[in-house]
Formats: C-alpha cells, sequence, structure tokens
C-alpha cells in the first residue's frame, strides 16, 4: 500500500535534473514571481549538501555575498527552478561540506575535479 | 454521502500550483461497502454501518460474519457507523470509494491519538513548570491546585497528570490536496491524528464542508 509514496514521487520528479553533487559549482535559475509578472534569478555557489531523497530532495548552496556567507537549500525538483547549470565539479571527499562554513578565503576552496 | 473508513499511510510534501511545497498526510480510505442502513424509523436515527478491509470469514466471530453477509458476500474487519445528513441515502450492499469526496474542500479526520502513557502537567497540559536551575527546586510541577478551607475541595476539571494520548481526536477542516479514485487515497494538508498505518474516519468537513 505504501507503494503510493513511489507513484507521487514520481509524478513529481523532474527528469530534467543534471546530476551533480557536493563540491560542484552551480548556477541555479529560480523563477521569481512579482505580483503577476515572473522573471529568473541567477544563484550560483558550490553545493554542500544534498539531502533526502524522491521528491522531497534538497541541495544547499552557499556563496559569499558582499563578505557575507549565504546559504539557501532549493527542492530539487521545484518547479520555481527554471534550470540548474552545473559550472565545474569539485574534488571532495565527503558528501557534506560544512566544515568549509567556518572557513573564508583561499581555505574555503574545492579543488577541481580532473578527469583521470 | 458523508464519510470513509481508511487508514493514515504517512506524510510527505507535495509541490502546489504555484510551485510550493505542501505538507501532507496520506490516506488511504475505503472501499467501504454499506453493511447495514439504520433508519429513524427502525432505529431511531438515520445513520450507515460501513465495512472495510476484507477479512476471511473464520477470522471474524460468526455472529459478525453473519452480519457483514447480509449486505453481500464480503465479510469485514472493520465495521463503523456514519450519521446520514437530511435527504441523504444508501442502500446496504453499494460500494463506496474516495471518489465521493472529489470537488470536496474541506474534510474532517477523526482517529485515536498516539498513546503516550502517563505523563506529568508539562507535557499533557503545556504547563510552563518552574525554573530549572539557581536552586528553584521546582521544576515540573503542577504548582497550586486550589484554595483553603473554602472550599476545601479541588474544581472538576483541574488540569493535573495523567494518561496523555489513546484518545479519539478529531481533527477539523483539514484542506482537501489531492483525491485520487485510482489509488484509492485522498491526499490531505497538514497532520492527521494517529500513528501511521492507524485507522481513521475521514467525513466532509461539518463546519466548511457545504458542496460548492
Amino acid at each position: 500500500m505504501t507503494q503510493i509514496f513511489d507513484t507521487l514521487a514520481q509524478e513529481q520528479i523532474r527528469k530534467d535534473i543534471p546530476v551533480f553533487r557536493a563540491g560542484d559549482t552551480v548556477k541555479v535559475h529560480v523563477r521569481i514571481r512579482e505580483g503577476d509578472k515572473e522573471r529568473i534569478q541567477l544563484f550560483t555557489g558550490l553545493v554542500i549538501a544534498r539531502d533526502g531523497g524522491g521528491a522531497t530532495e534538497t541541495f544547499t548552496v552557499r556563496r559569499e555575498s558582499f563578505g557575507e556567507g549565504v546559504e539557501r537549500v532549493f527542492p530539487l525538483h521545484s518547479p520555481m527552478i527554471e534550470k540548474i547549470e552545473v559550472d565545474r565539479k569539485g574534488r571532495v571527499r565527503r558528501a557534506k561540506l560544512y566544515y568549509l562554513r567556518g572557513r573564508r578565503g583561499k581555505k574555503a576552496k574545492v579543488r577541481e575535479l580532473r578527469a583521470t | 454521502m458523508i464519510g470513509l473508513i481508511g487508514r493514515k499511510l504517512g506524510m510527505t510534501r507535495v509541490f502546489d500550483a504555484e510551485g510550493r511545497q505542501i505538507p501532507v498526510t496520506v490516506i488511504g480510505a475505503g472501499p467501504c461497502t454499506v453493511v447495514q442502513r439504520k433508519t429513524a424509523d427502525r432505529d431511531g436515527y438515520d445513520a450507515v454501518q460501513l465495512g472495510f478491509e476484507e477479512q476471511k470469514a473464520s477470522r471474524v466471530a460468526k455472529a459478525e460474519a453473519g452480519h457483514s453477509r447480509k449486505a453481500g458476500e464480503k465479510v469485514f474487519k472493520v465495521l463503523r457507523e456514519f450519521r446520514l445528513d437530511e435527504g441523504e441515502t444508501a442502500e446496504a450492499g453499494t460500494e463506496l470509494t474516495v471518489a465521493q469526496f472529489e470537488g470536496v474542500r474541506h474534510l474532517d479526520v477523526t482517529a485515536t491519538s498516539k498513546g503516550r502513557g502517563f505523563q506529568g502537567v508539562m507535557k499533557r497540559h503545556g504547563h510552563r513548570g518552574g525554573p530549572a536551575t539557581h536552586g528553584s527546586g521546582w521544576h515540573r510541577r503542577p504548582g497550586s491546585i486550589g484554595q483553603r478551607t473554602w472550599p476545601s475541595r479541588v474544581f472538576k476539571g483541574m488540569k493535573m497528570p495523567g494518561q496523555h494520548g489513546n484518545r479519539q481526536v478529531t481533527t477539523q477542516n483539514l484542506e482537501v490536496v489531492q483525491v485520487r479514485p485510482e489509488d484509492s487515497v485522498i491526499l490531505v494538508r497538514g497532520a492527521v491524528p494517529g500513528p501511521t498505518g492507524g485507522l481513521v474516519l475521514v467525513r466532509r468537513s461539518l463546519k466548511k464542508g457545504a458542496v460548492a
């Protein structure tokens, strides 16, 4: 009977999401609704976590904005996301990069993944 | 029609038309068969008795199995009664599904809440208790429960420790997010009393149930 949750997830999951993981730098095109007008806003930053699975999966993007660390959590399959672009693959050894939170500048750098 | 028996299948989130995520409870309701029709003439009130979840006849008391069979072949695990509104009727033997809730905006859901055992006044009634530190020595107690020689008794209904949960709770005016007749499932916004897998009774909302 709980297969209903799979059915519900299948209906909501988007097929156009690129493959990316923690450590990658992404551009998230977010739909913003102002009154009855809609525009696209870009949020660029480093993916520091992906959480959950199925239709409720989320990912966290971190960026430095005016010297202040900003994190945004997006539902991966949200219709409010126009698209996700993967700018850069990072070489990281863990799934959650929360250790970057305490770091700034060069210490908060993630090395680029080199194809082997 | 006015109600269905079902089970709480759990919670998840669903995107609405505006792209927002809405917390929903998934209720697997019906199909239920009308086992008995109670009439004002014979029983003093108008109601239907619904059967839910078919069961092998050998697993049910013979009296109950016989009772179920009056309306058809099936024998049911769960039997519950639903009052009929003025002008409503349903013959014994009719099968009811979640399709009856299509177009309905709000539902009331009745279930037995999760049992929490014998609990103090803070958990059970939301009292604040006392300071944890600074030598107060008065942490989670109920405090004064009354006056003195007059009235020399404790007023009825005083909030005290005791059994918490495991009682019948009705959550009213739950917004219907989706009705899925093909899965015989209803998605309702927000939480519903009781554990996942618990029995729930779903009715059209008493206060907001008028069909538009």
